[in-house]
């Protein structure tokens, strides 16, 4: 699972519907994928994201995101590419999601997260 | 044709045995590609478009992924079978995959995804394989998170295998109630192999400059809206046939009927027969 889906991803248990993002990482193992740089869709995310959210994601990888997303002249091609790294090529491939509300564990194996709910959770 | 919704849930009938299938079949591979090649072109993306963030709804292994993966889009995919995402991981698919019962809705930030593809997975969502699973309430949950992780106007389409009208019609109900528009095109309808149904809806209205897809494979070009309906159409009902042989002539045939076979029978008069003796 990268960050990019990490940033999308949310606490979804019945109940749960403050403050169930971002899902805290508890990462046992991150590999490094190098994957195509495509500025185009790194721009096009950026819309997208929630920066407090990635802010948080990649801090919990081990990464340093800027606190504050950078005014629209400042993103250059660099910050782009160094987005596209955080974005799209950490890859944490073991540990587990956790909702900072309700502290549901949303285990990640093989770089699979398990998103399936209980029917007591519905 | 065997329908693999009856033989076991979905997590079950695609177990290792079958998901090494779906990795290992070419003829699998090509009909799960050539049906994602179509639902991507019904998804309409403009050319211009940069690539986008889309949602492929009961990815399985990843086939369809990876279509959308070559045309530069980014994907995130639910399935609930893992043993399918552990193979879509083998594979080293590019997007993310994550464990999901897409009746359980979906786990996103609203207004996240620009657009969903699904190849054959929606009808899955019509069973009740387990006591507390109710259809309508699982279709209704799906649709209105659906609804809710897609940007506005944002397009879906569900490639699927309807088992009977009513399901279809459950399908759309639960689909329109939710917000989204849009309607079934049905590719070459006319063969029972070829025949494919796509659901092709927009979350909200469709765009003024929206132009209906056509559907493949009618010699005539015209757009084949689908006949999903409950009801028979001609002179196949009981109601017609009652109405068009129950009348004076064939009273009066059955008669002359008898008569010509020597059958011997105590004339009984009626409406009709009294005023046939006037007219002779």
């Amino acid at each position: 699972m990268r960050l990019i889906t990490h940033n999308v991803l949310m606490c979804n248990k019945k109940g749960c519907t403050i403050e169930h993002f971002p899902l805290r990482i508890e990462a046992t193992r991150v590999e490094q994928r190098q994957s195509e740089f495509n500025p185009e869709f790194v721009r096009h995310m950026i819309a997208k994201l929630d920066w407090a959210g990635l802010v948080a994601g990649a801090k919990d990888c081990g990464m340093a995101v800027p606190a504050e997303m950078p005014a629209e002249a400042d993103q250059t091609e660099e910050f782009l590419h160094a987005l596209h790294d955080v974005l799209l090529d950490l890859h944490v491939e073991e540990g587990a999601l956790v909702c900072t509300h309700c502290n549901r564990r949303y285990p990640i194996t093989e770089g699979i997260p398990n998103m399936l709910l209980t029917e007591d959770e519905l | 044709m065997s329908r693999p919704e009856h033989t076991a849930p979905p997590e079950i009938f695609y177990n290792e045995e079958m998901a090494d299938k779906y990795a290992s079949s070419s003829r699998m591979m090509e009909i799960q590609s050539t049906m994602t090649e179509r639902a991507v072109e019904l998804l309409n993306v403009p050319e211009d478009s940069p690539p986008l963030l889309l949602l492929d709804l009961g990815c399985g292994s990843g086939l369809s992924g990876d279509i959308l993966s070559e045309m530069g889009h980014q994907w995130v995919g639910l399935d609930i079978s893992s043993s399918m995402l552990r193979i879509a991981r083998q594979r080293e698919v590019e997007g993310d995959v994550c464990l999901r019962d897409l009746g359980q809705g979906l786990p996103f930030r609203p207004g996240t995804f620009d657009g969903a593809i699904s190849i054959s997975a929606l009808q899955w969502l019509c069973n009740a394989d387990k006591a507390e699973h109710n259809p309508i309430r699982r279709l209704r949950t799906f649709f209105e998170t659906l609804f809710a992780v897609l940007k506005r106007s944002a397009r879906v389409v569900f490639q699927l295998y309807p088992e009977t009208p009513q399901q279809m019609e459950m399908i759309t109900a639960a689909a329109m109630r939710a917000g989204f528009t849009g309607g079934l095109v049905v590719d070459y309808p006319n063969s029972t192999k070829a025949k494919k149904y796509y659901l092709t809806l927009f979350a909200g209205p469709a765009p003024p400059n929206f132009k209906e897809p056509k559907a493949l494979g009618t010699e005539d070009g015209e757009q084949h809206s689908a006949q999903f309906t409950s009801e028979r159409e001609g002179g196949r009902g009981r109601k017609r046939r009652h109405q068009e042989t129950k009348g004076r002539d064939w009273i009066l045939q059955k008669k002359e009927y008898q008569r010509k076979i020597g059958k011997d029978f105590e004339e009984i008069h009626n409406a009709y027969t009294v005023l046939s003796d006037e007219d002779m």
